[in-house]
């Protein structure tokens, strides 16, 4: 079998938050932010089952700790001490706090344990006795997570991947990538690149987040327009179940046909069902030549237009089709450092980019000027700048993989991630900036190819009467359209009660009967995903 | 006035280089190739110099195989008026040596009579840092190397340009024709826009050879073998000041 076995020991992601771009530019490490004003009620660690009180995410939440649950003893951490060691079982404050809050400092969970298990040998080990023990649990891999999914809620115990991070195989041949679900996303990027092939997602997070977290949560990213979702790249997975069995579905077949598919069940589920451990993917074939331009649109018909053409001239080599608003940009420019406006002169409201990828670099350039030549004669487009070295093209995706890292040193950002059908993508933003009037900032940005609009709402600090405009207006809205309340970021904490708006009451039953039978005790990431009712 | 502005293709800046597995040079099939930085920054001063109105016309010229034209697009995709492409079909044993390029640089200047000749201070696969220095001593004329910053006077005929040097800046003032070497800070070359990419489709290069200008490009120069560094171990975290001492002591003995 032509495999390359290599026990490779990954560099491990800081546990603060790093995005690395071309040139490498090091972002300070985000401390959580400790915004006393925001931040209500009381709560103290041992105290947990007090009311948590929010003053974000929903309005309307307010969930209990479920009195169910025990809460931790000292025989419990000195259990855990025995089967991970003493280097697994963290208790230092400074690394529980960062681990208890989420990336945007919006969800700040209580607790007072963070787990590193090295194998899925000690991921069982943890699961089956805090089933025993009916300890509620997080599994957490780069908490780079949009919706509140990765951290505590209350004080639920932190099971981290960062510890399981080796590379178990490559084969070359097939391209097909097998690793722990630890391993961080830009590294195995790095590591398939050298072996000649890419990874099927990327995403702004890159730099931090962990596959299995990627694969929990069916990340979408930048490349999901040519090479689709992770259901389908996914091969097979490994997934330790809440009573610590360990469902080994670690294949790397392409075609198999026997059974039910379960890995599906995990991709996706954001570790409410199980904890995924060990995947196996597929990694297309990397291409040597790349081209990205920067193009700016009148309006939001315009882009739509592009995007057909797009399809029809480019093709076969089109890999990214992502388009912002000037707001975007004007935050880009403002908080991020080191970015060029490619097109300074531009006054438009649109601006798209578009990357391709083939084989033969002076064929897809002749094709892309072609088609950008064409779509500026036809009025698609008002001007526009092709990437002429990789540099250039690292500042156009910078700009764009920047937008959410920049809405955060804003203050407060409400992040919605909706699918929507392309004709009405813009108006749900032009109804939201209708709405807020000046009280709040308002963009609109996304994978236009895939029909899935970031809408970014932006304030100096979190405020329940800015959120009162937005929710639940921007969810019945796409719930009229037909389309998903969370196209590619999941539920979480902040849409666990709003499935309904986007899924049928007989599916949501059925969602629950599973996670019922899978996890009876409830103990995976609870409060999340699923609304209480039907658990 | 005309300003001459010579670019080389070379292995993109962002591209990790690897060394070809027989070690004869570094590996270039299929891999990503752009104008050198330095000479981006050369073309984009020469076109500001064009747009302030002290020159008519920029000039790009360059030495390469048929793929170099590439680079010649995008000088004139960002602007350049026209360009000259010398045709040389690279060998890795005997690669083109600034001395040489100075000479075809020189032969190409005086076909062309530019008021000024602009290089990028260094092409970042050789790292050289001769080849204007060289052809301004081929000609005769005076020279500013890494500028940082370029006023031209067009009356007087004169070029002061500030120098970044190991102690600071440097000011110094050229009767042209001179020669002008770029250095980082210069300026922040311009995206090559869509019009501009039109625009450049209908501009002319002119195909020369080494022979028609005259110029002998023996080399005298062989190059025998190409290696990569040696691997630079991993680090070692210690626990305690007790175990730095211990190593310091009977491993790497400089205690």
């Amino acid at each position: 079998m032509p495999h390359t076995q290599h026990e490779f020991a990954n560099r491990t992601a800081n546990s603060c938050r790093r995005f690395h771009w071309i040139p490498s530019v090091q972002h300070s490490p985000c401390r959580p932010r400790i915004n006393v004003e925001t931040y209500e009620g009381q709560y103290s660690a041992n105290k947990a089952s007090e009311v948590q009180k929010r003053t974000f995410g929903s309005a309307a939440t307010q969930i209990q700790r479920n009195p169910a649950y025990s809460e931790l003893t000292s025989d419990d951490v000195s259990y855990f001490k025995s089967i991970l060691g003493d280097n697994g079982v963290i208790q230092d404050e400074d690394r529980i706090t960062v681990a208890n809050v989420d990336w945007m400092g919006k969800y700040r969970g209580a607790s007072q344990l963070l787990l590193l298990p090295k194998s899925s040998v000690e991921v069982s080990k943890i699961l089956s006795y805090c089933n025993t023990r009916r300890l509620a649990v997080v599994p957490q891999g780069g908490n780079t997570g949009l919706v509140g999914g990765s951290v505590p809620v209350y004080d639920e115990v932190i099971v981290s991947l960062a510890g399981m991070n080796k590379i178990i195989s490559f084969d070359n041949v097939n391209g097909i990538l097998t690793c722990e679900a630890g391993c961080v996303l830009e590294n195995l990027s790095t590591f398939v690149e050298n072996e000649g092939c890419i990874m099927p997602l990327d995403l702004g997070a890159k730099g931090s987040c962990h596959i299995g977290g990627n694969i929990s949560t069916n990340a979408g990213g930048l490349r999901f327009i040519r090479y689709g979702s992770l259901h389908g790249n996914v091969l097979g997975l490994e997934a330790v179940l809440a009573d610590g069995t360990i469902l080994d579905m670690l294949t790397t077949l392409r075609k198999d046909n026997t059974g039910y598919d379960l890995k599906h069940l995990f991709i996706g589920s954001e570790g409410s069902l199980g904890v995924v451990t060990k995947i196996s993917v597929l990694t297309p074939a990397k291409l040597p030549s790349t081209n990205v331009a920067f193009l700016s649109c009148n309006d939001y018909t315009s882009c739509q237009k592009l995007l057909l053409a797009a399809r029809r001239n480019l093709g076969e080599i089109l890999s990214a089709f992502e388009f912002m608003d000037n707001n975007c940009i004007d935050l880009a420019m403002r908080h991020l450092e080191g970015v060029q406006n490619p097109l300074p002169a531009s006054q438009t409201k649109f601006y798209v980019l578009i990357e391709t990828t083939g084989s033969d670099e002076s064929y897809d350039k002749t094709k892309l000027e072609a088609f950008l030549l064409r779509s500026m004669e036809d009025g698609l487009v008002t001007d526009g700048v092709i990437a002429q070295d990789i540099s250039q093209a690292s500042n156009f995706w910078r700009i764009r993989e920047g937008i959410s890292e920049a809405s955060v040193k804003v203050g407060a950002v409400h992040k919605y991630d909706l699918s929507i059908p392309v004709e009405k993508l813009y108006d749900i933003v032009e109804e939201m900036r209708s709405r807020l009037g000046g009280k709040a900032e308002v963009l609109g940005y996304g994978h236009l190819g895939d029909g899935n609009l970031h809408l970014n709402i932006l304030s100096s600090k979190y405020d329940n009467n800015i959120l009162a405009q937005i929710e639940p207006f921007v969810y019945e809205w796409t719930s009229a359209q037909r389309g998903s309340i969370s196209a590619e970021h999941g539920l979480g904490l902040m849409k666990a009660e709003k499935i309904h708006f986007s899924k049928s009451p007989e599916a949501v039953q059925l969602m629950g009967s599973i996670k019922k039978l899978l996890d009876p005790n409830l103990i995976l990431n609870p409060y999340k995903v699923l609304p209480q009712s039907v658990l | 006035m005309k300003i001459l502005v010579a670019v080389k293709r070379v292995v993109d800046y962002a591209v990790k280089v690897r060394v070809k597995p027989d070690r004869t040079g570094v590996e270039t099939a299929n891999v990503k190739m752009s104008m050198n930085p330095f000479c981006e920054i050369a073309v984009e001063e020469a076109l500001r110099l064009r747009e302030a109105g002290a020159a008519a016309e920029v000039v790009a010229a360059t030495i390469g195989p048929a793929q170099s034209a590439d680079t010649l697009r995008t000088a004139l995709a960002m602007g350049a008026d026209r360009a000259v492409h010398v045709l040389h079909d690279p060998d890795p044993a005997r690669p083109l040596l600034p001395l040489v390029v100075a000479k075809i640089l020189r032969a190409v200047a005086l076909q062309e009579k530019p008021g000024l000749v602009i290089l990028g201070k260094q092409a970042i696969d050789d790292d050289c840092n001769q080849t204007g220095q060289m052809l301004a001593g081929l000609l005769q004329w005076p020279q500013g190397t890494f500028a940082s910053k370029v006023l031209l006077d067009k009356e007087k005929q004169k070029a002061t340009v500030e120098r970044e040097v190991d102690g600071g800046i440097e000011t110094i003032c050229l009767k042209l024709p001179a020669v002008i070497t770029t250095d980082l800070r210069l300026n922040q070359p311009r995206y090559a826009t869509l019009p501009n990419i039109m625009k450049a489709k209908s501009k002319v290069i002119k195909k020369v050879t080494p022979e028609d200008l005259n110029v002998d490009i023996r080399s005298d120069m062989e190059v025998t073998e190409v290696n990569e560094q040696p691997k630079r171990k991993a680090g070692v975290i210690l626990s305690s000041v007790d175990e730095l001492l211990d190593k310091l002591k009977n491993e790497a003995r400089v205690l």
